[in-house]
């Protein structure tokens, strides 16, 4: 048995986010440690999709929550905003307490709203750095202290995305065909499997 | 999908997570120069600056390239509205009174350096050896690279920490940074030391250079210079 786990819109703007995330992280080690390696670069090109990919970089995920295709993915995101108490307690025991999981396990959840707030805070900062003129100088050195902080972070948690994506294949193909199978929806989100079952959306999409 | 019952006694500790990392970049904004200024220091300019808030250069070149001079062909051509024009040779240079000092590199982007040794030339001197005449009004610089250019009055030219640097960080200035003659312009933003020095023409009116042509200020001044009547203002 098949169970839905993401609809095409949600893996649209997964993988649409992925691009424009990968090239952003690409472009941004030249631009970030060029100085170290002396590299000989075409800057401003390279700049320049940093900077454009940068500005697209919401369009993805606001796109896909407003329209009325949306559906998913703001179920999805109401998931990922409320917890119960036994999901954080499982967090501050760091996955050691026993938890039927939802759709997504905290850490799950947790990288969700990383990515979401890092698009926020890179999209603020990265502007701020762009047209500067329209701030302090210490304001623009702020700026770049926290893109390049969160910068940092985010390939933590980018590595670590894509390490638990290698890893865990059922969760990797639900993002490339939609579907996890029930036995792995019982063991992995068993939460979900109960609710998805009772209630109804079993499918089987072949 | 969500059963309602569920959600009663469910937190939403999403957006707390949310607007608490937000904040946090907030805090970053404000107080990033702050933070940079006490954790430069201790990160240093190995490969501790390579962290965020290490004190690290941003390498910029508008043609994408770096020019490869060596020292034996480098030459500052200075000609213009002078009595006497003439061609350095590094060696010229480094035979005249050096200049050193200790000042912090400062981008108008935000990214800043502070105590870069510097070592070179006060322009002054290199204006009084070819003798300016009595029309020159303003300087216009040009770079090896055969796209920057960069302009000064001749009153900016003439101040105390405005030099045509050869050394940087200590060392020979590097290739990447202008390497071997750049100018550095103490009071003012980074994109108007310009880099591989070439040449110095005296004119008799100020005219843009690249990044002025590009819709940056003429007078680059940091924060708090006002100009050559407050002749150090530098944030060192």
């Amino acid at each position: 048995m098949k169970i839905l786990r993401f609809d095409p819109v949600q893996r649209a703007t997964h993988w649409a986010n992925a691009v424009l995330f990968g090239a952003l992280m690409f472009t941004a080690i030249p631009l970030y440690f060029g100085s170290f390696f002396g590299l000989v670069l075409p800057r401003h090109l390279i700049e320049q999709i940093h900077l454009w990919c940068g500005l697209a970089l919401p369009v993805p995920l606001v796109l896909s929550l407003l329209g009325p295709w949306g559906r998913g993915m703001r179920h999805d995101v109401r998931r990922i905003n409320y917890w119960t108490k036994s999901e954080i307690h499982w967090l501050r025991t760091f996955g050691r307490s026993r938890l039927d999981a939802d759709k997504f396990n905290p850490g799950q959840k947790l990288n969700a709203i990383f990515v979401s707030v890092a698009i926020v805070v890179m999209l603020i900062t990265g502007s701020m750095l762009q047209w500067f003129r329209f701030f302090s100088v210490d304001l623009r050195q702020g700026a770049t202290f926290a893109h390049d902080v969160f910068a940092l972070a985010i390939f933590v948690v980018v590595i670590g995305h894509i390490y638990m994506a290698l890893t865990h294949r059922d969760s990797l193909r639900s993002m490339f065909k939609g579907w996890v199978s029930a036995s792995w929806a019982k063991n992995h989100a068993r939460a979900w499997f109960d609710e998805t079952t009772a209630v109804k959306n079993v499918s089987d999409p072949e | 999908m969500t059963s309602s019952g569920g959600l009663e006694e469910r937190v939403p500790v999403g957006r707390r997570v949310f607007l608490g990392l937000a904040a946090l970049g907030a805090l970053g904004v404000a107080f990033g120069s702050r933070i940079q200024n006490s954790v430069g220091d201790a990160l240093g300019s190995g490969l501790g600056g390579l962290l965020p808030g290490g004190d690290r250069f941003r390498i910029y070149s508008i043609t994408g390239k770096y020019p490869k001079i060596k020292d034996s062909d480098y030459r500052l051509r200075v000609s213009g509205l002078v009595e006497h024009p003439k061609i350095f040779t590094l060696d010229d240079l480094k035979a005249m009174p050096p200049t050193s000092f200790v000042k912090a590199f400062q981008c108008v982007t935000g990214w800043r350096v502070p105590n870069v040794a510097w070592e070179g030339v006060l322009l002054s001197d290199i204006l009084d050896a070819v003798g300016v005449k009595p029309q020159g009004r303003a300087l216009t610089f040009e770079s090896y690279d055969g796209a920057d250019t960069e302009s000064l009055t001749l009153d900016q030219a003439r101040l105390p920490d405005v030099i045509v640097a050869y050394k940087m960080l200590g060392a020979p200035v590097t290739t990447e940074h202008g390497g071997p003659v750049r100018l550095y312009v103490a009071p003012m933003f980074g994109y108007k030391s310009l880099k591989w020095l070439s040449a110095i023409r005296v004119v008799d009116q100020e005219q843009p250079g690249f990044w002025e042509l590009n819709g940056y200020p003429v007078n680059g001044w940091l924060d708090g210079a006002t100009g050559p009547t407050d002749p150090d203002p530098s944030l060192t």
